[in-house]
Formats: C-alpha cells, structure tokens, sequence
C-alpha cells in the first residue's frame, strides 16, 4: 500500500470537501509543512505575551473587590460587577479562539499541519486552569506548538516546558527548591509535578528507565521558573535548588541554579531512546491505529533517533510506511475532529459560523462538544484526550454525534447538498454499500446528510 | 499526580471486537439480560464536587465553639433537629423527614486519605480511585466492586450523566447514559443507521444502548415534531437543559434499578463556596434533596432495598473567611440514605472545635477513613468478605477495628 489521496485527507487531514483537492503527495503534504504558516495568518490567535495584560487586569480587579469587602455593599457590588464584566468579555475572546481554531481545521489547505497542531497540542496537555489563566489555554498552542511544528523536537519540548500555561498547570511557579531559602523558612516546597510529566509524558515515557529519585532531582533542576512582569517566564535562581542535580546518571549545573542547565537537560531527554520509542508509538497511535503495527512504530523510531528529533524526517518515515495507508480505517475521529471535518464536507465557512449568535454557536459547537464527550480546552488530565475508540463511542457519545448530524448541518448551511451527491463530497471512494444505500433510501435530504456523517466511514479514519 | 488513562469501562466492546463476533452472536452485547443479577440490593453514589461543608450541612451546635467559627454564614432561620448535638441545614426539610422516618444518617469528621495540597482535582480523583494517599490512580472502586461480582451484566453498573465517572471506570463491563443525550430518529432512519453500523460491534452496540436507553426518558414534556432545523436544534438543546437537571439525573437511575442496574453512580456539582455561602449552599442542598427524594419516590418498593452514599472530596475550613465562605479544608461529611439504614444516626467520632482539636488548626479533624462507610455498605449490600474489601475494593484500607454499622 502506498499513497492515496483519500486515506490523506481523511486519515492525515480534517477528512474531504468540496472547497480544495486533497493533497497528491507524501512530497506535496510535508513540503507544505515547510512552508509558512499561512492557517495562522488567515485566523490570527493571540500568543501569551499578547494576552498577559488581560490577567493583570483580572487580577486587579480581583485585588479590588477583596479590598470593597469591608467597604460595604454598594462598594462591593460595584468592585464584583467590575470583574464580572471583564469576565465576560475574556469568555467572548475565549470563544472567538476556538471558532478560529476550529476554522483552521475545517478550512484549510494544509490539513496535516492542523492535524499536527492538534497531536502536539494534546501531547504538550497544558489545560489553562483557575481564573485568571482559564481563558488562555489557547495561546500555548500559538507560542510553544505551531512555531515548531516542523522542526525539531527538542525545541517543541523547551518551548512547552518554559511555556507560562504550562508552568502555571503544572504548579512550577508555586514551587522551590528543596534546599533553597524559601523552603527552608517553609513559604514554599518542591512541587513534582512538572518534573514527573515532562519525563512520563512528554519525554521518557511511563515505561521509560527513570526512577522517583530521577523525577525528585529534575522537580528540583526546574524549580527556578517564574513569571516575568512582561508575562515571559523567568528563572529566579533563588527559587531554585543549589547546587548540581544528577538526572538519569548525568550531572546538570554547579553551585547557582540556572536556566541554561534546565534547557541541557532538556536537550539531553529529547533525544533518549526511550523519547524517540514514546513519540513514535503516540504518533502511529493517534494517527494509524488505536494498536499500531510494531513494524510501523519502529520506522518512526530510528527515523527520530537518527534525525535528532527532526520532526519532518519523523513524519516521512510514518507516511513512507505501507500501514499508514491502509484502506481499512482503524480510528475514531474525536469529537472536535468528527465536527471539523463535518464543517469541511458541508462547506461552512468562518464566515458563516462568525454571523450565528453566541447562542447558537454555543449550542451547535461548544455544547455539542461537550455533550460528545469532549469539552473544548479540558481533558481530565495532563495526560490528554484518550485515543482509544471505546472510550468515545459510548452510547450517549455516539447519540450526542448523531444528534448533532442530524440537527446541525441544516441550521449551517442552507440548501442542504444531495444527499446522493454528498456521499462522494464526504466519503470518495471510501463509503460503503449500506452507506450508499442509505443516501439515496433516505426520507428528507436532512436525514441523508444525517446519515452520511453519523456512519461508521465518516466516524473513522 | 497523573490521572492514568483509565481502561473504558465499556471494556466488553473490546472483548467483542477482538473475538469479532456479530450482535446476535455475542451473548455479552445482548443489553438486556434476561439471567438474574447479582443479588437484589442496590447502591446508589452520588459524587459531591467541590467539597461539600458537612459543617453546614450537619451543624454541631452542640459544641460551644461552633457558633463563634461561624458568625454570619449560617443564616437567619434555625436548624433543624437531630439528636441535640447536631442540626440538620434548614433547606433540607425533606431530608429531615426522612431523618425522622429512619431513613437518613450521617458519619461525620470522616475524610479520605488525601491531605494537605487540598486540591479539587487529586482530591476527586482519590475518593473515585478509592486508594490511599500516594494511591495510583488507574481504576475506580465501583468498578472494582462489579469485578467481584461474577454474574455481572453489561447493565449492573451505570454511570448517569454526561461526563466520564473515574469511579465506575475499569475493566468491568459497565454502560452509561445521560439524560440531556437525546436521540430523535424517524423509524426508516433508525433501521438505515442499524443497517450501516451493522458491521462494526463497537458502533453497532452503542447504537443499540443508545436507542434503547434513549426511548426510556420520558420525552412527553418535549414539543411536537418540527420540521424547521433551526427549531429542533433549539429544541434539542432546550430538552437537554430540561433533562440536565437532578430530578432526571435521578429519575433515570431509578428507572434503571428497576430492572437490572444494581449499582449507579453521579455527581452533583455547587459544593466550591468560597464566597457568600448562605445562598449557593442552600442552592446545593436543595439539589442534593432533590436527588435523593426523587430516588426514594421513584424507586417506590425497592427503596427498602437501597442505599444511597453522598461523598465529597473533602470538607472545608471550620472558619469563615473573610468573604462569608469557607475555604478547602479536611475532615467532611457522608449522608447516606435508603430503606434499609440504620437511621437516625450521626456516626463517628467527634473531634471537637477547639483551635488544639483541629487539623493543621484550620479544618474539621477526620477521625475515620470515608471508605469504612462504603466498606460497610458493601459488606451488607453484596456480602463482600473483609479481603476483598481490604485488598479488591480499598487496596490498603484498614478494617481490623471492623466496620460501622450503617445498615439495620
């Protein structure tokens, strides 16, 4: 088996339309990756550093309504109002964000690079948590993600792990060395967590060869991370442990702590083994199948060992493996995933999501999501979106999908295609008999287009 | 601390896709056993999110440092009547009436083992995971409990709501459903989706739950057929609003323990009142009674047979603080209710108020792990033996002291 432009778009992409022609070629998808990004330009999203002043502002003001509480109720009511309003008005940016996220999936030419984006985003699961950072979830995947998309993965994973979402999920700011001067007075403590999910998962894998003493010496390596005024991260070496850190048998930094011994360390799991087996299976998993053929995930790995994380050597070596473009379709596409490339097949532009109310958006995407499992922006965990298939065709998950293709695409885009011509707009050559069948039995065109997206081809890829 | 992806608890679909056996061919996916199952008993767990204040909702007057560590949160009206150390919340009228009926108790100063990072998140997930402190989190213990149970049926155990429950989740067969979920299919529609997802057992057994639960709720409350889009879509979302709500949530898990679900599980969110508590506490318990008098009214006989367990994460600081709430804090509260309760009881041992009495001198001390009341509740329910429920169900779990009596 080798390259077919269906499996592309609908295995590697946001699935088929009828706005652009899939991809050729294995060339075409990963000379498109070098290129610029021009998703990012066409539907701007805001990096960390652009949003930070919007924190300050909820941080004052929340500052300003604990100071109105002993001022009476006319003062407080005034100070909660105030925050009240700016809340609303991030939820309002919120939403514009994922509309543009979800835009670049389902309109774009380069479907791969969107598909990646996605990968790396859940890879890298930085989930913006507590009130002020709960809006900001999205600037991550702008700063430390998309820029790096095709390089190499060293600097995808510096980028991830000095990222404020990140440090802030993971706790760093609020951590200190073991032996610095903050925990010895006991203002604050070494907190693991970011050390443990860099190693477990973003790096070594849970199977990887690193110990609780491995996580402890790395949480200390990494202590130092702060937030900058500028809303850069810094390193306050203060906050760091003193003294040299020894993780996975090998010595980092001297007497002061300092970033540059952070990146050495990072740099140096980047390129373990146990990296390159980690991201290769993730990678044949997330794309080809929930249990991927070892041949495959053994292609990536040496691929990623030899390239030095090289992350479009990686990617070659997956699309140049016969498994990756088998007819047979072994994914479930996760809901923001069914809902984009059912956008994609329908033709709905931005534009037309843009001129439906909040409400409405709310309801046919936002809440849609949810009620298929996946809320935008909160997986439970820092280990992200789960890829088994089980664990998204559920019997609510499966009827909130098919609710959704039943009701929506009509409320998106009017006239409704044929169904008997939307079958080949939405599935090529990969629809099945039954599915055929079903388009042309179908009683109303919102019923066919209904059916066409609720089957099992259309689910999978 | 990592959540592990945990195996889906819809672990049969697995089975049935290795072995690749049709639906009809496939006694495991046929959704409605017609073999008894395990035992008639029933539990019912309901999840209270964001540490529910079991100060507030069992107030301990009776210690004289009570009323000065909250001044101004408590409200206007007076409590109600326990057993004149404690006072029920005065929203939970109803709940009172089932005190006085001998269908309600309560253990107090009971926590989990989770201590000190006070954290939603790890807390949940430790309480759902059923572990210890440094516990891993991989499966839940309501799972784990249908594992015991060897003629456990896919519909033994049900996860009601829209969200993933960690305590039901492993590698037992378990189903679930959500009462917004709605799925409005003409007849010719259903029998062309039937055909298409015919020959894929995972779509296609989902399918057939998904239908068959769906035609349980009780849609007559839903406005007639339309066949403008813009109006169903509203419609849809309205009917999920509608069917969101606790009374459904509870309504449809009693449903289900009419036939074949013997244990159920849900979560009731509101608990988190950092601020201005008076008001969204009350909010919170009316809901918490909501859910358990639509259970005992809708489970009419079996309610005999039931018991229902509302635990929290944790409980919250025994101070106010300085924006009339209470903040995270440490020992909580378990109400349980049913017809087969040992009731009128506040169980436990308390720990007194005093500055010198309380954890870390800020919250209520736990004097019992919360597991000993579900350990009991297992024990009398299903007959779970002392090693299975030391090693199975709460791996590290402590029983030797034995177990509260919490059933008659």
């Amino acid at each position: 088996m080798s390259f077919d432009p269906e499996i592309a778009a609908v295995r590697f992409g946001f699935g088929l339309g009828p706005r652009s022609a899939p991809v050729q070629s294995t060339t075409g998808m990963l000379e498109a990756l070098r290129g610029a990004d021009t998703q990012a330009a066409m539907l701007p999203i805001p990096g960390f550093v652009e949003t930070y002043p919007d924190i300050l502002e909820i941080r004052g003001l929340g500052r300003a309504r604990r100071a109105a509480k002993d001022k009476g109720k006319t003062d407080f009511d005034a100070a909660q109002k105030a925050l009240q309003v700016k809340r609303r008005e991030m939820r309002r940016k919120r939403n514009a964000w994922f509309l543009a996220s979800l835009s670049r999936a389902s309109m774009a030419e380069d479907t791969f690079r969107e598909r990646l984006v996605r990968f790396w985003s859940d890879h890298f699961t930085a989930i913006g948590k507590g009130n002020q950072f709960e809006y900001l979830g999205t600037t991550f995947t702008e700063d430390a993600i998309r820029p790096h998309i095709a390089g190499r993965f060293a600097d995808m994973l510096k980028a991830s792990s000095t990222h404020p979402v990140m440090l802030y999920y993971l706790d760093q700011f609020a951590s200190a060395g073991e032996n610095s001067k903050l925990a010895q007075k006991g203002k604050r403590s070494l907190n693991e967590n970011l050390g443990r999910e860099i190693l477990e998962l973003h790096t070594l894998g849970v199977e990887g060869g690193y110990t609780q003493t491995d996580v402890r010496a790395f949480a200390n390596l990494l202590a130092g991370f702060t937030l900058k005024k500028t809303g850069k991260a810094g390193f306050d070496h203060k906050k760091g442990n003193p003294g040299a850190e020894t993780v996975l048998g090998k010595s980092y930094g001297t007497t002061t702590p300092r970033v540059e011994d952070v990146m050495e360390a990072l740099d140096d799991l980047a390129r373990h083994p146990d990296t390159a087996r980690h991201i290769a299976r993730k990678l044949a998993t997330h794309f080809v199948a929930d249990t991927p053929d070892p041949d495959l995930v053994a292609q990536i790995e040496q691929a990623f060992l030899a390239s030095d994380g090289d992350l479009v050597t990686v990617y070659e070596a997956m699309l140049d493996h016969p498994a990756a473009w088998s007819r047979d379709l072994q994914k479930v596409k996760q809901p923001f995933d069914f809902v984009a490339s059912s956008l994609r097949a329908l033709d709905v532009s931005h534009e037309a999501l843009e001129t439906r109310t909040p409400k409405e958006r709310n309801l046919m995407l936002l809440g849609s999501l949810k009620l298929m499992g996946q809320a935008w922006g909160r997986p439970s965990g820092p280990d992200g979106w789960p890829e088994d298939a089980r664990n998204w065709i559920t019997p609510q998950g499966l009827a909130a999908r098919i609710q959704w293709s039943m009701t929506a695409p009509p409320v998106l885009t009017t006239p409704l295609p044929d169904p008997r011509e939307f079958v080949t707009t939405a599935l090529g050559s990969l629809a099945g008999d039954t599915t055929l069948f079903a388009a042309r039995a179908a009683e109303t065109r919102t019923e066919g287009v209904g059916m066409i997206l609720s089957s099992p081809e259309f689910q999978k890829r | 601390m990592t959540v592990q992806s945990p195996p889906t608890r819809r672990q049969f679909l697995a089975r049935a896709g290795a072995l690749g056996c049709s639906l009809a061919a496939c006694p495991l996916m046929t959704p409605i056993s017609l073999a008894a199952t395990p035992g008639d008993h029933r539990l019912v767990v309901i999840i209270l999110r964001g540490g529910m204040d079991g100060l507030d909702l069992v107030r301990p007057v009776g210690d004289p440092a009570f009323a000065g560590l909250r001044p101004t949160i408590l409200g206007d009206k007076k409590g109600l009547p326990l057993d004149g150390f404690y006072e029920l919340h005065p929203s939970a009228k109803g709940l009172h009436q089932l005190w006085t009926q001998g269908e309600l108790s309560f253990a107090h100063a009971v926590s989990t083992p989770y201590r000190d990072k006070r954290s939603h998140f790890d807390g949940q997930d430790i309480l759902e995971a059923g572990v210890g402190k440094d516990g891993r989190i991989s499966d839940g213990w309501l799972n784990r409990l249908v594992q015991t149970m060897p003629e456990a049926q896919l519909r033994t155990a049900l996860a009601v709501g829209r969200e993933d429950l960690l305590i039901l989740n492993g590698t037992a067969q378990t189903t679930g459903w959500s009462p917004e979920a709605s799925l409005t299919l003409s007849p010719a529609t259903q029998v062309l989706l039937e055909r298409m997802h015919k020959s894929d057992p995972l779509f296609s057994v989902s399918l057939h739950e998904a239908i068959d639960l769906a035609k349980r709720l009780d849609n007559s409350q839903d406005p007639d057929d339309t066949d403008d889009p813009q109006q169903m879509m509203m419609q849809s979302v309205q009917a999920a609003n509608r069917r969101g709500g606790i009374e459904a949530i509870a309504k449809f898990t009693a449903d289900m323990m009419q036939e074949d679900t013997r244990i159920a599980s849900f979560s009731i969110t509101g608990w988190d009142t950092h601020v201005s508590q008076a008001g969204s506490f009350a909010g919170s318990v009316r809901k918490l009674q909501a859910a358990i008098m639509t259970l005992k009214s809708e489970l009419g006989d079996l309610w005999g047979k039931t018991t229902v367990m509302a635990m929290t994460e944790f409980g919250r600081t025994v101070r106010q603080n300085g924006s009339r709430g209470t903040d995270h804090g440490t020992g909580g509260a378990v109400v349980m209710a049913g017809g087969a309760l040992r009731g009128e009881t506040v169980h436990g041992t308390w720990p007194g108020l005093d500055e010198a009495d309380l954890y870390q001198r800020r919250d209520l001390m736990p004097t019992a792990d919360i597991r000993l009341y579900a350990a009991s509740a297992m024990q009398g329910l299903f007959g779970l033996d002392k090693s299975e429920l030391e090693q199975t169900i709460f791996p590290g779990l402590d029983i030797s002291d034995g177990l509260p009596s919490i059933l008659l």
